[in-house]
């Protein structure tokens, strides 16, 4: 698959329900979204966030993330080409299974964000017996 | 008039800084090389100028910079790969290789070309030559 030449993705603004009292624009990072017996991977490209920059919450099944991007290195700087905008990143999922919300782990890697959802026992198939 | 630093004002003001050389003709279409990607901003800073080149997923192993008299190529490729077995439920990264030759108009100084790799955000920054530099001229 590494032969095929990259094209460029055009970052999809974030719009929100309720409008932001300040204009700034925010950013919905690309995902890829893979299940495994054990949990839910979820990965976020979100270049020049740090990870200490990071929020994750899982609240009634919806995952939420938030990348900030650190733009004080840009004082001092002045565009003269432009080809992609910046901002702080965020999207938020449903989650279709149950998640054992304090086993979540994340990682950070050349920006990208690597979150881990354990999928709860309960999620899990299970046998019942008929009593009785 | 708003006073003191409010970060979220300063991201806009950033934000409408970039939108505004959008259709900067500065580099007179002159990056080559195949494809978009990866996206380029260039700014500049004092004597130099700052490339921020935007490559997320792709390790630092697999990013080759050669700089030559006004030009600087970028390429490398950037694998994604997924865990045996698993069942993907949603894919929007996309992975290649990629190439791109970015040749700046004016005079650069190749030989002092510095390049950082951080969270998927590689900084070159293009020094101009000395030559090149813009002077202040007095009034005789």
């Amino acid at each position: 698959m590494t032969s095929e030449e990259l094209q460029v993705q055009q970052k999809r603004e974030l719009q929100q329900k309720q409008e932001g009292t300040v204009p700034a624009r925010a950013f919905i990072p690309s995902a890829d979204i893979y299940e495994t017996e054990q949990a839910l991977m979820v990965l976020l490209e979100m270049p020049g966030v740090e990870k200490s920059n990071v929020d994750i919450n899982v609240e009634d099944d919806v995952l939420d993330v938030e990348g900030r991007i650190d733009f004080s290195k840009y004082q001092g700087l002045s565009p003269i080409y432009t080809e992609y905008p910046v901002g702080h990143y965020r999207r938020s999922f449903s989650l279709s299974n149950r998640i054992e919300q304090h086993k979540i782990s994340a990682e950070m890697t050349d920006g990208v964000l690597i979150i881990t959802l354990p999928k709860a026992e309960e999620a899990k198939p299970r046998r019942i017996a008929i009593g009785g | 008039m708003v006073t003191g630093v409010d970060p979220l004002h300063a991201l806009h003001s950033l934000q409408r800084a970039l939108e505004r050389s959008y259709d900067s003709d500065w580099l007179r279409g002159s990056t080559t090389g195949m494809g978009t990607f990866p996206p380029i901003n260039i700014f500049q800073q004092a004597d130099r100028f700052v490339a921020l080149v935007e490559l997320p997923g792709v390790s630092k192993d697999d990013i080759e910079i050669q700089a030559k008299d006004s030009s600087i190529r970028v390429s490398g490729k950037k694998t994604i790969s997924f865990q045996a077995g698993a069942s993907v439920h949603r894919r929007e990264r996309i992975s290649g290789v990629f190439d791109r030759t970015i040749t700046m108009p004016v005079e650069v100084d190749a030989d002092r070309v510095k390049a950082d790799y951080k969270d998927g955000l590689l900084t070159l920054l293009i020094p101009r030559t000395e030559s090149d530099k813009p002077r202040t001229v007095k009034i005789s």
